[in-house]
């Protein structure tokens, strides 16, 4: 019996001579990153761990991301902490102003290569996977045991097979891939599994849609979303990164727990409903909604592709006067091109405010909290109760194009529509 | 691994971290100031109920969402002996294992359970008993119940140092 690349990945690196989903093997990791919630956490699980020496300081990335820029003293605090942390351990520390959102950050400076073993202290580090690797969030205790040992407990996961066929239509992009996988086996439907995206209509699918489709795979409860290498991949990193790497494919008689198809001819733009990413529907189906908070941005959307998408929409209009549309870049590198492309200029003179790359709006720690009975149509990963502020505020989740449009129109609308 | 402790009942399914354990307060880093903060999003009077040795019983999918480990330290901080449920979402259930919190999963025990309902479980045998009666949970693999055996991941790496 063949192995899927998860399988392959995770045989590679690993001492086991065989895998099957369910066995348990210590995974070697080429990447160990964490932020300023996650990494503080870890260094007191390290010291408890009676130890401050870092397994391969050249395999650690540390990025302040969360709570930056400082909100207030507490979060300036582990910061700080963060900082000289890194500064002590000799590892690379992305400073706000030098780095951006930690899985866009990573895969731009080429830190990610096709099957390496990439983990992180954020559930969204299986956004990595869009380069072919195997990557996995953990939480701070395992980050601790991986800064210490550079390996983790894993679990063989069995891979799902999602086969992406047809032509994608004008206003849909990989968000809506992703959306409706999610919609299709729900937020627990992916646990214990990875999704494996094949098929003629991953082609279509640029480096930027592909990193959204494999951010939101832990909100169907997977571990991460995997897209084999190709010519996209290695056009990408061509100039980017001088590791060395293979692409991986799964064999031709690798077993699979589940399959399911997604077809481009018959999916149009998705959001999904408050308070739980699996809500999906078609934007046609929630036309009107109120909305008082556009965000384009977080490690899911805030690439050239997503800022482009916005721009295009939001030219020549004026933001509607219901609502407030914040534009967050991911990088400092993405801001700068940006700025470069006069998209910066389009999205201002529509009456966005652009912000410094941040989480914070994303998981409602700062700048763009919501007011009890706000809605919000937000590019992020997640729509759970409370998620961006209030409790009593709903967030639904689409793509740059439905969310600049609704942010013209003031309600949730058709793209299309705002593009006439 | 044995754990016992009066029943706290979680309702509903896919409950998430966010509602555990909100945002905004994971710029803190110390359990002890975690406590506060536990199901802040979801019913902060469950708090109240943290008295003593206490036993969650949650439903499907529990835990999904994010890798925050404050939700698990803060339950340990509060005396959560172990956690039953119908489903755990992945890295919830990982960082359980590690904190040596035990996440066993029972649907009939979480069924059978009420607000104060005595509880014990029995990792290694694989029961959860609900005043009185016993209920077979699906079975811990043997890499996790050896690590909860050993207290979890610090007393692992230290095992591990000290061998080294």
């Amino acid at each position: 019996m063949g192995y899927t690349v998860a399988e392959k990945i995770l045989l590679a690196h690993s001492d086991a001579d065989h895998v099957e989903p369910g066995q348990v093997v210590m995974v070697r990791c080429d990447v160990v990153l964490a932020n300023d919630v996650t990494g503080p956490v870890a260094f007191r699980q390290m010291e408890k761990m009676g130890t401050s020496a870092v397994f391969d300081p050249a395999k650690v990335v540390m990025v302040a991301d969360h709570f930056a820029p400082a909100k207030d003293e507490r979060s300036a605090i582990l910061i700080k902490r963060l900082k000289d942390w890194s500064l002590a351990h000799g590892v690379v520390f992305y400073d706000q102003g030098r780095g951006g959102i930690e899985h866009t950050l990573l895969v731009q400076e080429g830190w990610v290569v096709p099957g390496s073993v990439i983990v992180g202290g954020d559930s969204h580090t299986c956004t990595h996977g869009a380069m072919g690797a195997f990557s996995s969030g953990l939480g701070s205790t395992d980050i601790a045991y991986c800064l210490v040992f550079g390996e983790f407990w894993q679990a063989v996961p069995g891979t799902i097979q999602v086969t992406v066929s047809g032509e994608k239509g004008v206003f849909v992009t990989g968000k809506d891939v992703i959306l409706a996988v999610i919609g299709q086996i729900g937020a627990g439907g992916g646990t214990g599994s990875v999704l494996e995206f094949v098929g003629p209509g991953v082609q279509s699918l640029s480096i930027d849609e592909r990193l959204a489709v494999a951010n939101l795979a832990v909100e169907a409860g997977s571990e991460t979303g995997i897209f084999p290498a190709d010519e996209k991949t290695a056009a990408y990193l061509d100039g980017r990164t001088d590791k060395v790497w293979q692409p991986v494919h799964s064999d031709p008689d690798a077993s699979y727990s589940r399959r399911i198809a997604i077809d481009f001819d018959r999916l149009g733009p998705l959001v999904a409903k408050p308070h739980n990413p699996e809500n999906v529907v078609p934007v046609s189906e929630i036309v009107g909604t109120p909305i008082h908070q556009v965000v384009v941005g977080n490690c899911s959307n805030g690439t050239m592709t997503d800022l482009r998408q916005a721009a295009q929409m939001v030219k020549g209009k004026r933001v509607h006067e219901r609502t407030r549309m914040i534009v967050v870049p991911a990088t400092q590198e993405i801001y700068r091109q940006a700025v470069k492309e006069g998209l910066v200029d389009i999205l201002v003179e529509a009456g966005a405010s652009i912000s410094t790359p941040t989480c914070g709006p994303c998981f409602g720690g700062h700048t763009g909290a919501l007011a009890p009975g706000e809605n919000a149509l937000a590019t992020i990963n997640r729509n759970f109760k409370g998620r961006s502020g209030s409790p009593d505020a709903c967030v639904y989740l689409g793509n740059a194009f439905v969310a600049a449009a609704a942010a013209i129109a003031g309600e949730i609308v058709d793209p299309a529509e705002v593009a006439s | 691994v044995i754990a016992s402790g009066k029943a706290v009942v979680v309702p509903g399914k896919n409950i998430d971290t966010d509602v555990l354990y909100p945002g905004i307060y994971l710029n803190i880093d110390d359990p002890e100031l975690m406590k506060p903060y536990l199901f802040d999003g979801l019913d902060p009077a469950l708090r109240d109920q943290l008295v003593g040795d206490t036993v969650l019983v949650v439903g499907e999918n529990f835990g999904m969402g994010s890798s925050r480990e404050h939700v698990p330290l803060a339950m340990k901080a509060w005396g959560v002996r172990c956690v039953v449920g119908s489903s755990f979402a992945r890295i919830f259930y990982r960082n359980c294992i590690n904190l040596a919190l035990p996440a066993i999963t029972c649907p009939a025990a979480v069924e059978a359970a009420k607000p104060g309902s005595q509880i014990s479980v029995d990792a290694a045998a694989g029961t959860v008993t609900v005043d009185g009666r016993e209920f077979v949970a699906a079975p811990v693999p043997p890499f996790m119940l050896e690590m909860l055996e050993r207290g979890g991941l610090i007393p692992w790496a230290q095992h591990k140092l000290a061998r080294s």
